[in-house]
Protein backbone atom coordinates (compact mmCIF):
# COMPACT_ATOMS: atom_id res chain seq x y z
CA UNK A 1 0.00 0.00 0.00
CA UNK A 2 1.37 3.50 -0.76
CA UNK A 3 1.95 5.82 1.82
CA UNK A 4 -0.14 9.07 1.32
CA UNK A 5 2.25 12.38 1.83
CA UNK A 6 1.57 15.90 2.19
CA UNK A 7 2.63 18.53 -0.43
CA UNK A 8 2.99 21.65 0.76
CA UNK A 9 1.47 23.98 -2.76
CA UNK A 10 1.02 27.27 -1.10
CA UNK A 11 -0.24 29.26 -4.48
CA UNK A 12 -3.05 31.85 -4.74
CA UNK A 13 -5.33 31.00 -7.76
CA UNK A 14 -5.58 33.89 -9.83
CA UNK A 15 -2.34 34.33 -9.26
CA UNK A 16 -1.39 34.04 -13.32
CA UNK A 17 -3.90 36.70 -13.94
CA UNK A 18 -2.29 39.29 -11.38
CA UNK A 19 1.32 38.54 -12.92
CA UNK A 20 -0.10 39.38 -16.48
CA UNK A 21 -1.84 42.24 -14.91
CA UNK A 22 1.19 43.61 -13.52
CA UNK A 23 3.64 43.08 -17.08
CA UNK A 24 0.38 44.95 -18.80
CA UNK A 25 0.50 47.85 -16.60
CA UNK A 26 4.26 47.83 -17.35
CA UNK A 27 3.59 47.30 -20.71
CA UNK A 28 1.21 50.29 -20.63
CA UNK A 29 4.21 52.54 -19.03
CA UNK A 30 6.48 51.93 -21.06
CA UNK A 31 4.00 52.56 -24.33
CA UNK A 32 2.93 55.61 -22.58
CA UNK A 33 -0.61 54.91 -23.40
CA UNK A 34 -3.40 54.53 -20.57
CA UNK A 35 -5.51 52.12 -19.80
CA UNK A 36 -9.10 52.27 -18.79
CA UNK A 37 -11.31 49.43 -17.24
CA UNK A 38 -15.14 50.53 -17.73
CA UNK A 39 -18.01 48.19 -16.38
CA UNK A 40 -21.89 48.39 -15.63
CA UNK A 41 -24.30 45.51 -15.57
CA UNK A 42 -26.00 44.85 -19.09
CA UNK A 43 -27.56 47.88 -20.51
CA UNK A 44 -26.52 50.81 -17.79
CA UNK A 45 -25.09 52.74 -20.64
CA UNK A 46 -20.87 51.84 -21.70
CA UNK A 47 -21.36 51.93 -25.22
CA UNK A 48 -23.27 55.16 -25.36
CA UNK A 49 -20.89 56.92 -22.54
CA UNK A 50 -17.69 55.53 -24.77
CA UNK A 51 -19.41 57.58 -27.59
CA UNK A 52 -20.43 60.55 -25.99
CA UNK A 53 -16.28 60.41 -24.32
CA UNK A 54 -14.86 60.31 -28.03
CA UNK A 55 -16.98 63.03 -28.96
CA UNK A 56 -15.48 65.21 -26.36
CA UNK A 57 -11.58 64.28 -26.21
CA UNK A 58 -10.63 62.66 -29.68
CA UNK A 59 -9.10 65.83 -31.00
CA UNK A 60 -7.21 66.01 -27.80
CA UNK A 61 -6.17 62.67 -27.29
CA UNK A 62 -5.80 59.85 -29.57
CA UNK A 63 -7.91 56.87 -28.49
CA UNK A 64 -8.56 53.31 -28.74
CA UNK A 65 -11.35 50.73 -27.88
CA UNK A 66 -11.61 47.23 -27.15
CA UNK A 67 -15.05 45.48 -26.91
CA UNK A 68 -15.72 42.57 -24.63
CA UNK A 69 -18.96 41.10 -25.45
CA UNK A 70 -20.16 37.01 -24.73
CA UNK A 71 -20.93 37.51 -28.76
CA UNK A 72 -21.80 39.79 -31.05
CA UNK A 73 -19.82 42.52 -32.89
CA UNK A 74 -22.57 45.87 -32.49
CA UNK A 75 -20.51 47.77 -29.84
CA UNK A 76 -17.43 47.71 -31.78
CA UNK A 77 -18.82 48.71 -35.31
CA UNK A 78 -21.00 51.85 -33.28
CA UNK A 79 -17.65 52.74 -32.10
CA UNK A 80 -15.72 52.50 -35.11
CA UNK A 81 -18.42 54.62 -36.98
CA UNK A 82 -17.02 57.29 -34.60
CA UNK A 83 -13.64 57.08 -36.26
CA UNK A 84 -11.99 55.28 -33.54
CA UNK A 85 -10.27 52.50 -33.51
CA UNK A 86 -12.28 49.18 -32.14
CA UNK A 87 -11.52 45.80 -31.41
CA UNK A 88 -14.27 43.24 -30.56
CA UNK A 89 -13.42 40.46 -28.21
CA UNK A 90 -15.81 37.77 -28.21
CA UNK A 91 -15.54 36.40 -24.99
CA UNK A 92 -17.59 32.97 -25.57
CA UNK A 93 -19.45 32.87 -22.49
CA UNK A 94 -16.94 34.10 -20.07
CA UNK A 95 -18.74 36.25 -18.05
CA UNK A 96 -15.65 38.44 -17.48
CA UNK A 97 -12.43 39.98 -19.62
CA UNK A 98 -8.90 38.80 -17.52
CA UNK A 99 -5.78 40.41 -18.61
CA UNK A 100 -4.67 37.73 -21.09
CA UNK A 101 -7.78 38.33 -23.55
CA UNK A 102 -6.84 42.11 -23.02
CA UNK A 103 -3.59 41.83 -23.75
CA UNK A 104 -4.75 39.92 -26.65
CA UNK A 105 -6.92 42.95 -27.63
CA UNK A 106 -4.62 45.46 -26.88
CA UNK A 107 -2.00 43.17 -29.60
CA UNK A 108 -4.48 44.18 -32.04
CA UNK A 109 -4.04 48.04 -31.59
CA UNK A 110 -1.08 50.53 -32.75
CA UNK A 111 -0.24 51.29 -28.92
CA UNK A 112 2.50 53.72 -30.54
CA UNK A 113 -0.19 55.83 -32.28
CA UNK A 114 -2.57 55.97 -28.70
CA UNK A 115 -2.76 58.00 -25.85
CA UNK A 116 -5.73 56.05 -24.08
CA UNK A 117 -7.26 52.59 -24.74
CA UNK A 118 -10.67 52.18 -22.82
CA UNK A 119 -12.08 48.52 -22.39
CA UNK A 120 -15.55 48.10 -22.32
CA UNK A 121 -16.00 44.98 -20.00
CA UNK A 122 -18.59 42.56 -20.36
CA UNK A 123 -21.83 43.28 -18.97
CA UNK A 124 -22.17 42.15 -15.45
CA UNK A 125 -22.01 43.68 -12.02
CA UNK A 126 -20.06 40.66 -10.45
CA UNK A 127 -17.05 38.63 -12.00
CA UNK A 128 -15.79 41.12 -14.11
CA UNK A 129 -14.89 43.29 -10.25
CA UNK A 130 -12.51 39.91 -9.47
CA UNK A 131 -10.37 40.26 -12.12
CA UNK A 132 -7.65 42.55 -13.00
CA UNK A 133 -7.70 42.96 -16.13
CA UNK A 134 -4.60 45.23 -16.34
CA UNK A 135 -5.74 48.37 -16.59
CA UNK A 136 -4.53 51.92 -14.84
CA UNK A 137 -7.98 52.73 -13.45
CA UNK A 138 -11.53 51.08 -12.86
CA UNK A 139 -14.43 52.80 -13.24
CA UNK A 140 -17.99 51.53 -13.10
CA UNK A 141 -21.58 53.11 -14.35
CA UNK A 142 -24.64 52.30 -12.07
CA UNK A 143 -27.57 53.45 -14.09
CA UNK A 144 -30.62 55.78 -12.40
CA UNK A 145 -33.33 52.97 -13.13
CA UNK A 146 -31.19 49.85 -11.64
CA UNK A 147 -31.66 51.76 -8.35
CA UNK A 148 -29.33 52.83 -5.17
CA UNK A 149 -29.69 49.55 -3.35
CA UNK A 150 -26.74 48.37 -5.86
CA UNK A 151 -23.84 49.30 -3.59
CA UNK A 152 -25.68 46.57 -0.73
CA UNK A 153 -25.85 43.84 -3.22
CA UNK A 154 -22.71 44.03 -5.15
CA UNK A 155 -20.37 45.36 -2.88
CA UNK A 156 -17.13 44.39 -4.61
CA UNK A 157 -17.30 46.56 -7.66
CA UNK A 158 -18.26 49.53 -5.54
CA UNK A 159 -15.09 48.61 -3.79
CA UNK A 160 -12.26 47.90 -6.78
CA UNK A 161 -13.44 51.01 -8.61
CA UNK A 162 -11.52 54.78 -8.83
CA UNK A 163 -14.54 56.13 -10.68
CA UNK A 164 -18.33 56.29 -9.89
CA UNK A 165 -20.77 57.30 -12.95
CA UNK A 166 -24.05 57.27 -11.80
CA UNK A 167 -25.73 57.77 -15.14
CA UNK A 168 -28.95 58.21 -17.00
CA UNK A 169 -29.64 60.92 -14.56
CA UNK A 170 -32.27 62.35 -16.74
CA UNK A 171 -34.70 59.44 -15.23
CA UNK A 172 -33.90 61.06 -12.05
CA UNK A 173 -37.05 62.74 -11.73
CA UNK A 174 -39.19 59.81 -12.59
CA UNK A 175 -37.99 57.87 -10.00
CA UNK A 176 -37.22 57.25 -5.91
CA UNK A 177 -33.74 56.92 -6.60
CA UNK A 178 -32.02 58.35 -3.56
CA UNK A 179 -28.70 60.24 -4.43
CA UNK A 180 -27.99 60.88 -1.00
CA UNK A 181 -28.48 57.24 0.09
CA UNK A 182 -26.19 55.90 -2.62
CA UNK A 183 -23.40 58.62 -2.24
CA UNK A 184 -23.55 57.14 1.53
CA UNK A 185 -23.49 53.69 0.84
CA UNK A 186 -21.00 53.94 -1.53
CA UNK A 187 -18.37 55.97 0.26
CA UNK A 188 -18.77 53.65 3.45
CA UNK A 189 -17.53 51.04 1.03
CA UNK A 190 -15.07 53.11 -0.94
CA UNK A 191 -14.02 56.57 0.46
CA UNK A 192 -11.41 57.15 -2.26
CA UNK A 193 -14.03 56.39 -4.79
CA UNK A 194 -14.75 59.70 -7.05
CA UNK A 195 -18.56 59.93 -8.24
CA UNK A 196 -19.64 61.57 -11.34
CA UNK A 197 -23.14 62.34 -12.09
CA UNK A 198 -23.94 61.93 -16.20
CA UNK A 199 -26.42 61.48 -18.93
CA UNK A 200 -25.61 60.43 -22.25
CA UNK A 201 -28.68 61.59 -23.25
CA UNK A 202 -28.77 65.44 -22.49
CA UNK A 203 -24.84 65.35 -21.97
CA UNK A 204 -24.84 66.39 -18.64
CA UNK A 205 -21.68 66.51 -16.37
CA UNK A 206 -20.04 64.73 -19.27
CA UNK A 207 -17.45 67.63 -19.41
CA UNK A 208 -16.67 66.55 -15.83
CA UNK A 209 -16.18 63.17 -16.49
CA UNK A 210 -13.98 63.59 -19.54
CA UNK A 211 -12.14 66.41 -17.77
CA UNK A 212 -10.80 63.49 -15.29
CA UNK A 213 -10.10 61.17 -17.76
CA UNK A 214 -7.59 63.63 -19.89
CA UNK A 215 -5.88 64.17 -15.90
CA UNK A 216 -5.87 60.90 -15.26
CA UNK A 217 -4.75 60.32 -19.21
CA UNK A 218 -2.26 63.28 -19.15
CA UNK A 219 -0.64 62.36 -15.98
CA UNK A 220 -0.17 58.95 -16.70
CA UNK A 221 1.68 59.44 -20.40
CA UNK A 222 3.63 62.48 -19.44
CA UNK B 1 -20.17 32.72 -10.08
CA UNK B 2 -17.49 31.41 -11.84
CA UNK B 3 -16.52 28.54 -10.43
CA UNK B 4 -15.50 27.17 -13.84
CA UNK B 5 -12.33 29.31 -14.44
CA UNK B 6 -11.17 28.77 -11.20
CA UNK B 7 -11.30 24.93 -10.90
CA UNK B 8 -9.56 25.17 -14.02
CA UNK B 9 -7.21 26.81 -12.32
CA UNK B 10 -6.98 24.65 -9.13
CA UNK B 11 -6.52 21.86 -11.83
CA UNK B 12 -3.70 23.49 -13.70
CA UNK B 13 -1.51 24.39 -10.35
CA UNK B 14 -2.04 20.87 -8.84
CA UNK B 15 -0.70 18.74 -11.62
CA UNK B 16 2.04 21.25 -12.18
CA UNK B 17 2.95 20.45 -8.32
CA UNK B 18 2.13 16.75 -8.78
CA UNK B 19 4.54 16.93 -12.01
CA UNK B 20 7.32 18.50 -9.84
CA UNK B 21 6.92 16.10 -6.59
CA UNK B 22 7.02 12.59 -8.67
CA UNK B 23 2.82 11.82 -8.18
CA UNK B 24 0.84 8.88 -8.90
CA UNK B 25 -2.37 10.38 -7.56
CA UNK B 26 -3.72 13.27 -6.02
CA UNK B 27 -5.84 12.50 -2.74
CA UNK B 28 -7.22 15.60 -1.49
CA UNK B 29 -6.68 18.68 -2.09
CA UNK B 30 -6.43 21.79 0.93
CA UNK B 31 -8.00 25.14 -0.49
CA UNK B 32 -8.06 27.88 1.88
CA UNK B 33 -10.76 30.29 1.23
CA UNK B 34 -11.78 33.81 1.81
CA UNK B 35 -14.68 34.35 4.52
CA UNK B 36 -16.51 36.21 1.34
CA UNK B 37 -15.78 34.35 -1.51
CA UNK B 38 -19.08 33.04 -3.46
CA UNK B 39 -17.77 30.27 -4.93
CA UNK B 40 -19.90 27.51 -4.26
CA UNK B 41 -18.20 24.50 -3.36
CA UNK B 42 -20.60 21.92 -4.58
CA UNK B 43 -20.63 23.06 -8.02
CA UNK B 44 -16.52 23.14 -7.81
CA UNK B 45 -16.45 19.50 -6.64
CA UNK B 46 -18.54 18.59 -10.00
CA UNK B 47 -16.32 20.72 -12.42
CA UNK B 48 -13.53 19.73 -10.98
CA UNK B 49 -14.59 15.85 -11.38
CA UNK B 50 -15.33 16.55 -14.68
CA UNK B 51 -12.31 18.54 -16.23
CA UNK B 52 -9.36 16.16 -14.19
CA UNK B 53 -10.76 13.42 -16.01
CA UNK B 54 -7.76 11.27 -17.18
CA UNK B 55 -5.60 13.01 -14.81
CA UNK B 56 -3.53 11.87 -11.84
CA UNK B 57 -6.11 14.17 -10.20
CA UNK B 58 -9.49 12.25 -11.41
CA UNK B 59 -10.53 11.06 -8.12
CA UNK B 60 -9.49 13.89 -6.27
CA UNK B 61 -11.50 15.27 -3.07
CA UNK B 62 -11.34 19.23 -2.56
CA UNK B 63 -11.54 20.32 0.88
CA UNK B 64 -12.17 24.08 1.64
CA UNK B 65 -10.69 25.61 4.78
CA UNK B 66 -12.75 28.91 5.49
CA UNK B 67 -10.37 31.95 6.58
CA UNK B 68 -11.55 33.91 9.39
CA UNK B 69 -8.50 35.61 9.92
CA UNK B 70 -9.19 38.41 7.08
CA UNK B 71 -11.60 41.34 7.54
CA UNK B 72 -14.45 39.39 7.55
CA UNK B 73 -17.24 41.11 7.01
CA UNK B 74 -17.99 43.46 4.39
CA UNK B 75 -17.88 46.51 6.81
CA UNK B 76 -14.85 46.41 8.30
CA UNK B 77 -15.62 45.15 11.93
CA UNK B 78 -12.18 46.96 13.10
CA UNK B 79 -13.74 50.58 12.89
CA UNK B 80 -17.42 50.51 12.78
CA UNK B 81 -18.55 54.07 12.25
CA UNK B 82 -15.08 54.99 10.12
CA UNK B 83 -14.73 55.10 7.32
CA UNK B 84 -12.31 52.36 5.31
CA UNK B 85 -11.59 50.23 2.62
CA UNK B 86 -12.05 46.15 2.24
CA UNK B 87 -9.04 44.87 1.24
CA UNK B 88 -9.35 41.23 1.41
CA UNK B 89 -11.77 38.48 2.28
CA UNK B 90 -12.46 36.62 -0.97
CA UNK B 91 -9.02 35.19 -2.22
CA UNK B 92 -8.51 31.80 -2.87
CA UNK B 93 -5.43 30.30 -1.94
CA UNK B 94 -3.85 26.28 -2.45
CA UNK B 95 -2.47 25.32 0.47
CA UNK B 96 -0.67 21.63 0.51
CA UNK B 97 -2.72 18.22 -0.90
CA UNK B 98 -2.25 14.93 0.05
CA UNK B 99 -1.15 12.21 -2.79
CA UNK B 100 0.51 8.91 -3.26
N1 LIG C 1 -32.22 58.14 -21.10
C1 LIG C 1 -30.98 57.70 -21.21
N2 LIG C 1 -30.72 56.59 -21.92
C2 LIG C 1 -29.43 56.16 -22.02
C3 LIG C 1 -28.35 56.85 -21.39
N3 LIG C 1 -27.22 56.18 -21.66
C4 LIG C 1 -27.55 55.12 -22.41
N4 LIG C 1 -28.89 55.10 -22.64
C5 LIG C 1 -29.65 54.09 -23.40
O1 LIG C 1 -29.56 52.86 -22.72
C6 LIG C 1 -29.52 51.77 -23.64
C7 LIG C 1 -28.31 50.89 -23.39
O2 LIG C 1 -27.14 51.65 -23.61
P1 LIG C 1 -25.75 50.98 -24.04
O3 LIG C 1 -24.78 52.11 -24.15
O4 LIG C 1 -25.91 50.08 -25.19
O5 LIG C 1 -25.45 50.13 -22.74
P2 LIG C 1 -24.22 49.12 -22.48
O6 LIG C 1 -23.88 49.25 -21.05
O7 LIG C 1 -23.14 49.37 -23.47
O8 LIG C 1 -24.91 47.72 -22.75
P3 LIG C 1 -24.19 46.28 -22.96
O9 LIG C 1 -22.98 46.50 -23.82
O10 LIG C 1 -25.23 45.47 -23.63
O11 LIG C 1 -23.85 45.77 -21.59
C8 LIG C 1 -29.53 52.39 -25.03
O12 LIG C 1 -30.84 52.38 -25.51
C9 LIG C 1 -29.05 53.82 -24.78
O13 LIG C 1 -29.55 54.73 -25.72
C10 LIG C 1 -28.67 58.04 -20.65
O14 LIG C 1 -27.82 58.71 -20.05
N5 LIG C 1 -30.00 58.40 -20.57
MG1 LIG D 1 -22.22 48.03 -24.82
Amino acid sequence: MDEIRLIEVKEEIHADNKVVAEKLRDRMAAEKTFLLNLMSSPGAGKTTLILKTIETIKDDLRMGVIEADIDSIVDAEKVAAAGIEAIQLRTGGFCHLDASMVEKGLNGLDLSVLDMVIIENVGNLVCPAEFDTGAIKNVMILSVPEGDDKPLKYPLMFSVCDVLLVNKIDYLEASDFNMTALNERVLALNPDIKIFQTSSKTGQGIEDWAAWLREATTTFIR
Amino acid sequence: MHELPVTESILDIVLKNAKKNDVKKIVTIYLNVGELSDLEEEWMQKYFQYLSKGTLAETAQLSFIVDKNDLGKIQCPKCNEEKCTLKSGKEYYIKNMEVI
